[in-house]
Formats: C-alpha cells, sequence, structure tokens
C-alpha cells in the first residue's frame, strides 16, 4: 500500500503496464501540442500581448497624457470635465491610471489601429475593457504600448480589475468606436 | 521482501539500486534540484528581464 | 488510549515514548502525536475564521444582498485570503508532514522542541498579521501588491509564520533521516511520504521566495528602503504566493493516495510511475507562478511561455498521471476485493458512506475537471488576456485549494481522528454528508465565478453595478453576471453549511467522540467496502492484473472535456480585438 515502502527492493525495474504507457504518452503530446500553440499563435494569431514596454517617470508620462489630450480633444464627456481625445488613426493614444479613474476618455475608428500607451501615476491597476473582456496590467513607472484595432463601434467600459484601494470599484474609463469618418 | 534490508547510500555502488531509484531515494538531492530549477528558470530569469528594460525616450 | 505502551526508543532517542496504533500497527512517537494534534487544531481554527469571512464576502458579491460596506469588504476579503489560503492550508500541512514523517516510518521525530518553537512562531505571526488586518489599515489584500503599503506589523506576521513554517519543514527533513539512520523501514520510503516530501521541497521554495521579498517590503514599511519596484516584488511574491499553492497539490496528492490505501486497500499501480509523477512536480511545478504575470508589461513571451507551460506541461502531465493511477488503484484494489462486475461496479460499491473516501474522491473528480482544466487554460499565455484578474481566476482556484486541497483535508481529517486523536467521529450521519455538502458547493462558487469571468467581471470588487451616483463613467455587465453572482452566493451558504458541519464535527469528536481502543480501532475509521467474491471467473479479468475500464472511461472523458474546452478558448480568443 502507499503508506509502505515498495514490496520489492528494485521498483525502479518493474515492468510498467502498456494502458499506463499509453497515457503517459497521450498525456506528453498533448502537453507538446498546448506548448507549440502558444508558440504558433504567437506567429498566426491575432491576439498578442504586446511587449513594448519602457521605464519611465510617472510625471513624464502624465504630462505626455496631458499633451496628448489637449491636441487631439474632440469635446468634454457630459458634465464631467473629462476630455474625450480622438487620436489621428494609425497613430498614438495615452491613457493613465490613477486612484481611482482612467483618463482621458478616447474615441477611436473602427477597422484602424492605434498605438496605445497605458501606465499608471501611483499604483498597480487593471485595465480591463468591457465587454470585449480584454485584461492588461498596468504598473506605475512602466509604460506598456499596445497596438490595438476595434473591430466593432460601441461604447466599451473600462474598468479596474486590479484592487488598488478603497475606491477600488469606483474607477472606470470608456473608449467609443466609432465608425470610420464618423463622430468627433 | 526476501532481499536483504538496504543500508545504501547514493554513494553506494554496490547494491545496484537503479541510478533513478537513487535519485529518488535521495530527499536532498531532490531538495537542491527541486529550490534550483525554479529559482534559476523563473525568478533568475525574471529578475534579468526585469532588470533590462529600457528606459523611455 | 488503553493500548498504549511506552518503550524506549532507539539509538540517540532513549527518551521517546511511542504507542503502537492499534488499527495500523504503526509506532506513534507520542511527540510527534501532539505535534500534530496542535498544528490540526490550529488549522481547523483558521479555516472557521478564513470561510466565515468567505461567506462574508461571497454574501456582499451577491447584488441583490451587498451584504458588507465598501470598505469592510475589503477588509474581509484581505482576512479571508489570508486565514485560508495560508494559515489553514499551511498549519494542516504541518500537521500532514509530521504524519507522513514520524507516524508513517513509525519513526520518532527530530527535534520536537524545535517543532513547538516552529509553531508557537507560525501562531504569533498569524494573529500580528490578522490584528494588522483587522486593525482597517491594512486591506491590502493577500498579494499586498507593492506600492500599496500595509502596517509594519502585517508583513512582520508573515515573515515569522513563514519562519516557522520552514521549521517544520527541516524537522521533516531530520525525521527522515532519523527513520532512516534507525532502520524503522526497509528500503524506499512509502510513497505517501514521498508524497509530503515533494510539498516539503515546494515548501522550502516558497518560503525562501517569502523571505527575499517579505523581509525588504518589511523594511520598506518601517521607512529604511526608499522603493521596491512593483514588478520585481510581483515576480518574487508569487514564487510565494503560487508555489505555496503548489504545497496544497502535492499534499493532497499525497493524501488521495493515503485514503485511497486505507479506505480500499489501494497500492500504487507502479511505484515508478507514481515517483517520477512527483518528480516532475519537484522540478517544475513551482514554475507556474508565471501564471499571474501573463499580461505584465516588462517580460518576454519566451520567459512566460516556458514558464508558464512548466517546462512544456512536464507539471501537468505529472498531474495527468495521478489522475490515472489514483483512480486506476482503486479500481485495482475494488477489483481484487470482487467488485469486478462491469465496468463501474468497483465504483458503484466503493464506501461512499465513508466520508474520508467520499471526500478523496469528490476531491480527486474536482480538482482535475474544473481546477486542473480551468488551470491550464488560464495558464496560456494568450488566452490569460481574456481571463486576467477576472472572476475567472477565483473560480479556477477555488476548484484547486476549496474542491480539490480542503476537501482532501477534511476527508483526511476522518482519518486523524481516530488515528491520532484517537477518538471516535460523532454524529456518523452528518459526517457522511459533510463532503458532499462541502464539495457541491465548493464545485458551484467556482463554475459559477468562472461563469462571471467569462462575462467580464472583475475580481476583488466591491460593487459590480456601477451606480451612477458613484462612478463617473458607469459601466453595466451583462445581466448574466449578477445572476452567476447570486447563484456562487447560493453555492457559498452550500459550502459554508458543509464547512460548519465539518468544524463542528471535529470539535466535537475530539471533545466528546468515543475513545478509540482495539476493540474499535477499525470500525472508527468508517464503512469500508465488504469483500464480495460472487464471479468465480471475473469478466473484466483478474483484479491483480491490468485491466482497468472503469479507469479508462473516466480518464478518457476527462481528456475530452480537455481538448474541447481548451480550443473552444482558443475560437474566443480570436474574435477579440486584434493587438499585438
Amino acid at each position: 500500500m502507499a503508506i509502505h515502502p515498495p514490496q520489492s527492493r528494485v521498483w525502479w525495474k518493474e515492468p510498467i503496464a502498456k494502458a499506463e504507457l499509453v497515457w503517459i504518452g497521450v498525456a506528453f503530446l498533448w502537453g507538446l501540442i498546448m506548448f507549440f500553440m502558444m508558440i504558433y499563435w504567437h506567429i498566426y494569431g491575432q491576439q498578442n500581448l504586446s511587449t513594448q514596454v519602457g521605464r519611465i517617470d510617472p510625471a513624464v508620462f502624465e504630462q505626455r497624457t496631458n499633451d496628448f489630450a489637449e491636441k487631439f480633444k474632440v469635446r468634454e464627456e457630459g458634465d464631467t470635465g473629462i476630455p474625450v481625445v480622438k487620436p489621428p488613426a494609425g497613430g498614438d493614444a495615452y491613457m493613465l491610471a490613477r486612484t481611482y479613474e482612467w483618463w482621458p476618455v478616447l474615441e477611436l475608428e473602427k477597422g484602424k489601429s492605434y498605438k496605445l500607451h497605458i501606465s499608471s501615476l501611483d499604483l498597480q491597476h487593471g485595465f480591463s475593457l468591457q465587454p470585449i473582456n480584454m485584461n492588461i496590467q498596468v504598473h506605475p513607472g512602466l509604460e506598456h504600448v499596445v497596438t490595438i484595432t476595434p473591430t466593432e463601434a460601441g461604447i466599451y467600459g473600462v474598468v479596474c480589475n486590479e484592487y488598488c484601494g478603497l475606491g477600488h470599484h469606483v474607477m472606470t474609463g470608456r473608449i467609443y468606436v466609432v465608425d470610420s469618418g464618423q463622430g468627433g | 521482501m526476501a532481499e536483504q534490508p538496504k543500508t545504501d547510500s547514493p554513494a553506494a555502488p554496490l547494491e545496484r539500486i537503479p541510478f533513478m531509484q537513487r535519485v529518488l531515494d535521495n530527499p536532498f538531492l531532490l531538495l537542491f534540484a527541486g529550490v534550483v530549477v525554479p529559482a534559476v528558470i523563473y525568478i533568475l530569469w525574471g529578475v534579468m528581464e526585469i532588470s533590462q528594460i529600457p528606459l523611455v525616450k | 488510549m488503553t493500548t498504549a505502551v511506552a518503550e524506549t526508543g532507539m539509538i540517540g532517542a532513549l527518551a521517546t515514548k511511542f504507542r503502537i496504533c492499534p488499527a495500523t500497527g504503526l509506532r506513534v512517537d507520542l511527540a510527534a502525536e501532539r505535534l500534530i494534534k496542535a498544528n490540526a487544531v490550529a488549522a481547523v481554527v483558521f479555516l472557521a475564521i478564513g470561510g466565515g469571512f468567505g461567506l462574508l464576502v461571497a454574501l456582499t458579491r451577491w447584488p441583490a444582498v451587498h451584504l458588507l460596506s465598501s470598505d469592510l469588504f475589503y477588509l474581509a476579503l484581505t482576512a479571508h485570503g489570508l486565514d485560508v489560503l495560508l494559515m489553514w492550508i499551511i498549519f494542516f500541512e504541518m500537521a500532514v508532514l509530521y504524519f507522513a514523517s514520524a507516524v508513517i516510518l513509525s519513526s520518532r521525530i527530530a527535534a520536537p522542541r524545535w517543532g513547538w518553537v516552529g509553531f508557537v512562531l507560525m501562531i504569533v505571526g498569524a494573529l500580528m498579521t490578522n490584528v494588522a488586518v483587522l486593525q482597517g489599515d491594512s486591506s491590502v489584500m493577500f498579494t499586498s501588491y507593492v506600492p500599496m503599503q500595509a502596517r509594519p506589523h502585517f508583513y512582520l506576521g508573515l515573515i515569522l509564520f513563514a519562519v516557522g513554517a520552514l521549521i517544520g519543514c527541516f524537522i521533516f527533513l531530520g525525521t527522515l533521516v532519523i527513520a532512516k539512520e534507525e532502520k524503522t523501514y526497509e528500503g524506499s520510503i512509502p510513497l505517501v511520504t514521498f508524497g509530503a516530501l515533494t510539498a516539503c521541497i515546494i515548501a522550502v521554495f516558497t518560503i525562501a521566495s517569502g523571505a527575499i521579498i517579505l523581509i525588504p517590503t518589511f523594511l520598506w514599511s518601517v521607512g529604511y528602503i526608499g522603493h521596491i519596484d512593483s514588478l520585481m516584488y510581483k515576480l518574487v511574491w508569487w514564487a510565494m504566493g503560487h508555489s505555496s499553492q503548489q504545497i496544497n497539490v502535492s499534499a493532497h496528492v499525497a493524501i488521495w493516495y493515503l485514503i485511497a490505501a486505507v479506505t480500499v486497500g489501494a497500492k500504487p499501480l507502479s511505484e515508478k510511475v507514481s515517483r517520477t509523477a512527483f518528480l516532475l512536480y519537484i522540478l517544475f511545478l513551482q514554475l507556474a507562478a508565471a501564471h499571474h504575470m501573463l499580461v505584465e508589461p516588462g517580460l518576454s513571451s519566451e520567459w512566460k511561455i516556458v514558464n508558464t507551460s512548466y517546462m512544456m506541461y512536464l507539471a501537468v502531465l505529472g498531474s495527468m498521471i495521478h489522475g490515472m493511477t489514483v483512480p486506476g488503484s482503486i479500481e485495482a484494489a475494488q477489483r481484487k476485493s470482487g467488485f469486478t462486475r462491469g465496468v463501474f461496479e468497483w465504483l458503484r460499491k466503493a464506501p461512499w458512506g465513508n466520508p474520508a473516501f467520499a471526500g478523496m474522491f469528490l476531491s480527486l473528480v474536482m480538482f482535475g475537471f474544473l481546477g486542473g482544466i480551468s488551470g491550464v487554460v488560464l495558464g496560456t499565455e494568450q488566452l490569460n488576456i481574456m481571463m486576467h484578474n477576472t472572476l475567472y481566476v477565483p473560480g479556477h482556484f477555488h476548484a484547486t485549494v476549496v474542491a480539490g486541497t480542503t476537501l482532501a483535508f477534511m476527508a483526511v481529517t476522518y482519518l486523524v481522528v481516530p488515528l491520532i486523536f484517537q477518538r471516535e467521529i460523532v454524529w456518523p450521519k452528518l459526517a457522511k454528508i459533510q463532503p458532499y455538502l462541502f464539495g457541491i458547493g465548493a464545485s458551484g462558487i467556482s463554475l459559477f465565478m468562472m461563469g462571471a469571468g467569462t462575462l467580464g467581471v472583475a475580481r476583488r470588487h466591491w460593487d459590480i453595478t456601477f451606480p451612477a451616483l458613484d462612478v463617473t463613467l458607469p459601466y453595466g455587465y451583462s445581466p448574466a453576471a449578477s445572476l452567476m453572482m447570486g447563484l456562487n452566493g447560493l453555492s457559498a451558504i452550500l459550502a459554508a453549511t458543509g464547512g460548519v458541519l465539518y468544524v463542528a464535527i471535529v470539535v466535537a469528536s475530539i471533545l466528546f467522540g468515543k475513545k478509540v481502543d482495539a476493540s474499535n480501532a477499525v470500525a472508527a475509521l468508517g464503512p469500508m467496502p465488504k469483500k464480495v467474491v460472487h464471479d468465480a471467473v471475473a469478466k473484466y479479468g483478474d483484479a491483480g492484473t491490468w485491466h482497468l475500464p472503469g479507469t479508462y472511461v473516466l480518464v478518457g472523458l476527462f481528456f475530452t472535456t480537455f481538448i474541447l474546452y481548451y480550443f473552444v478558448n482558443w475560437k474566443y480568443l480570436s474574435e477579440l480585438w486584434p493587438m499585438q
């Protein structure tokens, strides 16, 4: 039994039953398939997390985001005073995280690619784009540049899904996606 | 268990215990491997990558 | 303890007192027995506390109930994680380590005094951290990601707790050395002890990682260090945070083998295969800490793929091997006992009325089907984009740590109480249903949280309804999310009922259970399968040989589910916005 020492002194040479060997072989192969699936997706898949990352002083990132918002602001979000910013298609967009907001609101065009720069000014936050359910961790002092291509027009929520303090649950942001040539 | 009681240490080749069995019977060798493998592949490699993140221009 | 005998130990241990266990014939060092009792009791106390916090958390996340205020919710969630994920589990694991070394090897335990030093350190540390959390200004979650800061004694308590646990690991290793030197067993250590050794090795790595990161964090919290890099912290912290859950996996697999051995007399199909599977754990299981780093900026895809796949899924291979050999050894033993009709008589006639067996088998099935599959999917580099920090994550680990580990630990308690505390289980009828209540509740929690996570619901979030009054830019999850959270709340109530029952049965048995002696020692272990020999010639081959059709069916079902679910998730991923 499993609570007694092995019955034979040299148990390493005991034969393994065929069915057990088959299962080990199948499980090993399955592991290889799953391993190479990740590599395959890097080559042929469309959804891979960017590795374009650099260290940045949070104050510098804040300044760049402010400049970006000022330059491409198209309107304000209701009476909240938050700018809605529409970057040029194919260009850079900035969104910063700080307790407790994602700032500014972005307006993107469907089918166009954007280089989205995200970083945090204080703690770790979680960029969770809903309802498409795309989740990226955000660190202070690290700028992450993710190229995204919205596929459908609509209003998308950005929820913070990394606990960041007692106001964590009010930390939201927004991204509008409009058809090409519309909006603004 | 008709065999004589085992008195082997990993350094006792006279016992003719297969190599892998001797490895699995040696807790301290396993401890060493179980600490070194993740320490190198996960921690050390990870720390190197994090310390090499470039500065944003 | 009517059959207890005191005898002198062997060389170097003249003062050691033993008793002979009337059920198993094992020689039990009384000093080890006291340590096992103390750690097991502490574990159950922290399970009760942490489980209570867990229920409060689930009831708050149920939108229709929304029980706690936001600051109390985050406090309760921090305490829940610490008390069950660390304290309950690690105290219990200390008991398992002492049991698997001293008791199973019939050896004296190494340095029992140090065992008490470790125990006291763990208690002091656990209390200190709990006090910090309850004071209200250390609601930093179990993970305490920097630069969010808790009070210094939050970290200090964790450090003391870890040092205490480390002492326990070394006592386990020391006991192995003593048992070998004093020849209390012949040949190799038993498989269960080998599984415990695996847990111990992973624990040493876990605790070392914890020390590397928590000591500087403590110094930072008192002002001696100015800055800790948030990504570096997270990398090393998870070498502790995730690996500590790999201790659980090793420990509960060892317990599966233990319970199968005691309740149906199962013996490993192949020592070589089972031990090699544990070796794969020792080498590669800890790499899975990378599951938490898959959508972090700053780590390369190469690092992510190698680590998240436990080096080409070699540790998953280990689990898939155990997933066949544990039910396989049960089937073989049952067939040997005469349950040879059809494919599944061995399973139908298994001792389902014995809570130890029922809990073990439910743990095995749920860990594999719910925890294992979701864990691999969650730990796939790109698929993680759809799941990171959503409720899918706690959904996954409630299947592994609650339905898997906790249920296995509960199941083995029904053997530990008669064997070590030497008391019969009181209220056997309630004990009989306890694993089912808890198991079904836990799997409900797991499934509904995974469901909510698939809908995008964030974990660790007080109010997913985002009332426009408080939230500047409100967002609404799909209405199904609220339904999932409600069902999760109901499941939590079910699991909590099972949990309360467990604590009540254990406490009552220890205090008021009938004493166990030679006359009732075997009966106290619960109902066992009755041997029946109905067919002279077994239809499905001789039980001693290798023909285990029931196990093949179970394993085939598992594998099919695994493949389908895995590729369905790739399909979902392909529908996301393209990103690079």
